[in-house]
């Protein structure tokens, strides 16, 4: 572990792409898995990742939402996301129905619809499976905004280009862990590597039953959601 | 959270796509429906609306010069435009703009009009002064054959870049239809009827448009107006009108019929924060009036002077439905959240990049512009105009 | 050569067409960055340039490269997959440079963020209403924060 630390450490300080020579993009292929059941709805991933990345007041890369579904109606339930959810959720007394907490953020789609209507190729996948933004080339269009089904892009106010969660790929690429995982006291968030045969998130996509969001929109999404409610938006 | 009922994802709550994002598919929609009505002239060979040719095609211009502007005042960085020259993503209808908009500007347009008004061009090249003449010499492009075989082959070729026209127009227009048509993620855009829809309501905003424009013209210049002309140009805005009108109400009840996952969320909205614009603006007033009107001209036999009263009333409150079919899909395509939970409001700013001014300033610089191209290439041969006649050729 | 005799015209318009595309061409050469295309239709710098944002969380293994002793009270209890960033912030500042402290906490809103009661929160969750339960007493008059349990951890 230690060993690991100090080269971790290293290029934490170093900050330019140099200083991991190791990766190697075709070795990887990113995802989420987000365990509905252990979230507690506390905000710490919003905050944290708004600290690691400079997310602007009032857009979110990645927020948490509060269902309460009443007895059988699935359609109709309840959802709130004060501030997305990063000063946590007001106490509830009463019990009717059942409450969750559903974290979500930008899905990394590998047949994403934004980054097919971009006019001029300034969001893309990269060969890892992560969804970047080149904010030296967006023009601010807000096409991709219009297109993403879940939600999860913003205009930049002060930069005026698209932007969005980057599975804090300035992190993974070094051996760190995206903010909102580090910082999940549940473990409801854990990162996965599908093309890591040693991961153990493997094990656990293969023996529970996971789900995407919207999956009749057949976009590829590779945010995987243990005991998704068939109520959730 | 002001303004938001129920519940939308928290980037969803402030639009994006603002009034100038409405005003632009509603100028390039009045530039294709003009070029349909000179097609009109040129390929279906309907004489009885040839007073209009010139001025349809003169309006097709002034919008068409005008329409990227909402769109360079929207973006976050105009100045990077020119990468959808440079970088065109092929899968985005979006980045296939410039090309269309640039090859129906260039090769359709500004060639066909240059071929028309060659004759004059050269004319005035010779008898004008000062900078006019150095700008109608620059129209030349320095060639002065104006013999009948060379007008002959104009025509011909003129005939040629119509009929290439009349798809271009229909791409240029419908694809704006698709760019909003092929967003799987929103249901209030997604269908396959879109680029229809656009066309079939582009041509009768055009149409009604150049009408207006022929008959206050023709006003201007104290002239009477041609009836033939009129009423035949008020017949086919009637007919596409119904057809028009019959795609879109295909599109309304496939919907109600079909009642998917989005229909009851879309159907509060169009009954809530849509009524205005949608039922009363849109289809009371912007459609169901003007065809009720062009219908009573075209059955029953009404004095002219009534019926020019009714085409400028129907005229004008078609523009009012078009812009408002506009507003509903762009703006109600953002008002309502993707949870299919909540809605949300439009604020529509003043006197910023995107706001209400910008809107009206656009609205009118077209009209300006038409002013100037019917000064510099007037559509109706003038007498008091002063150019040496070219004698016929004796054989 | 008599088919051509009045298309004079035509050709110069045509050729207008020709001088703006050779232009058009000449200046995309040098407007193009050089890196687009290299993985796909983006410019394939961006890649790394998005890769060198900086970082703001250590991360816990770094944590724990110096305070291994807090992580022997932290891995038996509880609060073993808590990482230390999620209670005491982004550090990696502290971490390149341990000379700049870090901030100290405050339990009353720290603690209660995560287990203030809810019926929303799951129901094997460890909550308290925290009026009730010690009547508004700082938390770690009773529990030490890395090991919380009262009578495993020491303080």
């Amino acid at each position: 572990m230690l060993p690991a630390a100090a080269i971790a450490w290293k290029y934490v300080l170093a900050g330019t792409p140099e200083e991991s020579p190791n990766y190697k993009m075709s070795d990887h292929w990113w995802s989420m898995l987000i365990d509905i059941p252990k979230c507690i709805g506390c905000g710490n991933c919003v905050r944290a990742c708004a600290a690691e990345n400079d997310v602007p007041e009032g857009h979110f890369r990645t927020w948490v939402e509060r269902y309460h579904v009443t007895d059988y109606d699935m359609t109709n339930p309840e959802v709130i996301s004060p501030d997305g959810g990063k000063e946590g959720f007001p106490a509830v007394q009463e019990d009717a129905g059942k409450y969750f907490f559903v974290p979500k953020m930008c899905n990394h789609c590998a047949d994403s619809p934004c980054t097919q209507v971009c006019p001029v190729g300034a969001t893309f996948v990269t060969p890892d499976g992560v969804v970047l933004v080149d904010q030296t080339y967006c023009l601010g269009c807000a096409y991709c905004v219009q297109a993403c089904p879940y939600g999860c892009r913003y205009i930049h106010p002060e930069k005026r280009v698209a932007d969005k969660c980057t599975l804090c790929y300035h992190r993974i690429n070094k051996g760190l862990t995206t903010a909102c995982v580090e910082n999940c006291p549940t473990g409801a968030r854990q990162l996965c590597d599908l093309k890591n045969p040693n991961d153990p998130i493997h094990a656990f996509l293969k023996t529970h039953h996971v789900q995407v969001l919207k999956p009749q929109m057949a976009t590829g999404a590779k945010v995987f959601y243990n005991e998704l409610d068939g109520s959730v938006r | 959270m002001t303004g938001v009922e129920g519940y939308m994802y928290p980037n969803e709550i402030n639009l994006i796509w603002s009034v100038l994002i409405v005003l632009y598919p509603y100028i390039t929609g009045l530039v294709a429906g003009a070029f349909i009505l000179a097609s009109l002239v040129r390929i279906f060979n309907v004489k009885a609306v040839a007073p209009t040719y010139r001025l349809a095609l003169l309006t097709a211009l002034s919008f068409l010069i005008v329409a990227p502007l909402p769109l360079q005042l929207h973006l976050g960085h105009p100045e990077r435009s020119p990468e959808m020259y440079f970088t065109p993503h092929s899968t985005s209808a979006m980045a296939m703009f410039g090309f269309v908009y640039l090859w129906y500007l260039m090769a359709v347009l500004v060639f066909e009009i240059w071929l028309d008004y060659r004759h004059e061009i050269v004319l005035l090249s010779k008898s004008s002064k000062g900078l006019l003449r150095l700008v109608y010499t620059v129209m030349t492009l320095g060639s002065d054959n104006i013999s009948p075989r060379a007008l002959a082959i104009d025509h011909k070729v003129s005939w040629i870049v119509t009929l290439i026209g009349i798809p271009s127009a229909f791409i240029l227009h419908g694809y704006v239809g698709f760019i909003f048509g092929s967003i799987k993620a929103n249901p209030w855009w997604n269908s396959p009827l879109m680029p229809v829809v656009f066309i079939f309501s582009a041509m009768v905003s055009g149409i009604a448009a150049v009408m207006l424009l022929y008959m206050v013209s023709t006003k201007w210049r104290k002239l009477p107006i041609d009836m033939p002309c009129v009423d035949t140009t008020a017949m086919y805005l009637f007919y596409i009108f119904i057809i028009d009108f019959s795609l879109e109400m295909l599109d309304l009840i496939h919907r109600i019929y079909e009642a998917d996952e989005s229909f009851r969320s879309l159907n509060f909205m169009v009954h809530t924060k849509l009524y205005f614009s949608q039922i009363v603006l849109q289809l009371l007033v912007g459609t169901l009036t003007p065809i009720i009107l062009l219908g009573i001209v075209q059955i029953s036999k009404l004095p002219a002077i009534v019926r020019l009263r009714m085409y400028v009333v129907a005229g004008c409150l078609v523009q009012i439905g078009i812009f408002s079919m506009r507003w509903n899909v762009v703006i109600g395509g953002q008002l309502f959240s993707k949870s299919f939970l909540g809605y949300t409001s439009y604020k529509m700013s003043l006197i910023t990049r995107e706001g209400l001014l910008a809107a009206i300033v656009l609205s009118i610089l077209p009209l300006i512009i038409l002013a100037v191209l019917v000064k510099l290439l007037p559509p109706w041969p003038d007498k008091e105009l002063d150019y040496i006649e070219v004698a016929a050729p004796t054989i | 050569m008599n088919r051509f005799r009045d298309t004079g015209h035509l050709l110069r318009f045509a050729a207008l067409f020709f001088i703006a595309f050779a232009v058009f061409l000449v200046i995309r050469h040098f407007v193009v960055p050089k890196t687009f295309g290299e993985y796909g239709h983006y410019r394939g710098a961006a890649i790394a340039e998005i890769a060198a944002r900086p970082v703001h969380f250590a991360g816990h293994q770094t944590c724990e490269t110096c305070h291994a002793d807090v992580l022997a009270i932290k891995a038996p209890g509880k609060h073993a997959n808590v990482n230390c960033e999620a209670c005491h912030g982004p550090l990696a500042k502290h971490a390149d440079d341990p000379s700049i402290t870090p901030p100290k906490l405050d339990t009353a809103v720290l603690c209660i963020r995560c287990h203030a009661a809810s019926a929303a929160k799951p129901k094997g969750f460890p909550q308290v209403d925290a009026e009730q339960h010690a009547g508004g007493i700082p938390c770690e008059t009773c529990h030490q924060p890395h090991n919380p349990a009262i009578a495993g951890g020491t303080k």
